[in-house]
């Protein structure tokens, strides 16, 4: 029996984004599809950065998952159009960003606040960080560094 | 206008062949940059830009169709099957004439990817687009670190002033159109070369004398990379590193 669609997207939801474990690659927006093509599941992953190199794990992470709910014919394929976004991070996943430290992105090309101490005295070290999506920015008050999401 | 898949494969070759051999350039600061910050954002751009070979020289693969893939394409060709512009050959040099050689590229990436997002071949669209998303960061950096530096003590001013010396006669190669480029461009698959300079003399001249640092004049400008004709004697050395691994150890994989 094929399990429906909405279960599957439940199933990727709990599939954490390897650098950042805190949220799911459906938080990511990178899942853009979920199908089946007869007995075949389609799953369509887009890269958020084109070298990001978590990229070939989470499609690795997203079959693992699939086969563990008894999915056994997984096909994943690399969607590059229309290109990923930051506006397709989920409300969920914002929030939770938050929590572990990583101050979510924001149309105006910067933290709104600071992720440690929520002071808006804000400045940006560097527009590149520890992974391709994020930028490394300090708090002028509680004299912390941390990880900005970048928006593209 | 129809063209042919061998030239469709030359131009993807043009246009993953820049990304690669740049990103391999900047990939050698890795570990070595002046300040932690800048060691991650070189190693940022460079994976950005070997990322888009991957899908430059997957699609230059697949319109081949002869079976190779863009591996096959990056790790065992010869220098006079490369085509990118002479220009992101050269050697890395000083850190400021990294980031000379870095901007220099960027202000012309920049343009080509914003014309390509409306190429009439789709695939190239596409590609255009997710790549000029990375590529603004890029040329954000680059221009901000060249002003930094030009405008920057008299030592790093020299050095700057130094680089862009060294590295102007490179640019006139990405704009003069060959006949491949006319073809891509009556196409509508790619954009007039030519056309494109106005744009990027603007933007090159304005963080220029925002650096204060001087053009050089004359138009004399280095050609024979994109063509493939004669690349200067350091892209077969830059090869010998790049390509190692699987010249020592054909089919080697993890």
């Amino acid at each position: 029996m094929r399990p429906r669609e909405e279960e599957i997207w439940g199933w990727l939801d709990a599939v954490p984004d390897p650098e950042i474990p805190v949220i799911s690659v459906v938080d990511l927006g990178i899942v853009r599809g979920v199908a089946w093509a007869g007995d075949t599941l389609e799953v369509a992953v887009t890269p958020t950065y084109s070298g990001c190199p978590a990229t070939s794990v989470i499609s690795m992470d997203i079959e693992t998952a699939l086969r563990d709910r008894g999915v056994k014919d997984i096909r994943i394929k690399t969607q590059i159009s229309p290109p990923w976004t930051t506006e397709w991070l989920s409300d969920k996943g914002r929030a939770r960003l938050e929590e572990y430290g990583i101050a979510p992105p924001r149309a105006a090309g910067g933290p709104e606040r600071c992720p440690h101490c929520q002071s808006t005295k804000v400045k940006r070290i560097s527009q590149f960080g520890s992974t391709p999506c994020k930028a490394q920015w300090r708090c002028e008050d509680c004299l912390e560094p941390f990880d900005y999401f970048k928006c593209i | 206008m129809s063209v042919s898949s061998d030239q469709l494969f030359e131009f993807l070759c043009r246009m993953g062949d820049n990304t690669l051999v740049l990103g391999h350039r900047v990939s050698e600061w890795c570990g070595h940059a002046p300040v932690l910050e800048e060691d991650i954002a070189l190693a940022n751009t460079a994976l950005d830009l070997i990322g888009q070979t991957q899908m430059w020289l997957g699609l230059a693969a697949e319109v081949e169709g002869k079976g190779r893939s863009a591996d096959d394409l990056a790790m065992l060709r010869d220098v006079w099957d490369f085509r990118n512009v002479l220009l992101v050959e050269q050697p890395n040099g000083d850190f400021g004439q990294t980031l000379m050689r870095q901007f220099l590229f960027d202000a012309w990436h920049l343009a080509m990817l914003k014309a390509l997002m409306q190429s009439s071949e789709p695939r190239i669209a596409e590609i255009a687009a997710k790549a000029i998303k990375e590529v603004q960061y890029h040329v954000e950096r680059s221009a901000d670190t060249v002003i930094g530096l030009g405008d920057g003590t008299s030592e790093s001013h020299r050095r700057m002033q130094a680089a862009l010396d060294l590295l102007y006669p490179y640019v006139g190669e990405m704009f003069v159109p060959d006949a491949l480029d006319d073809l891509m461009a009556e196409a509508g698959i790619a954009p007039d070369l030519a056309a494109l300079r106005g744009g990027y003399d603007a933007h090159v001249g304005q963080v220029m004398a925002e650096a204060t640092l001087t053009l050089p004049e004359g138009g004399f400008a280095h050609k024979g990379g994109k063509s493939g004709f004669q690349h200067s004697e350091h892209l077969g050395h830059m090869l010998t590193q790049m390509q190692w691994m699987q010249r020592a150890y054909p089919g080697a994989s993890w």
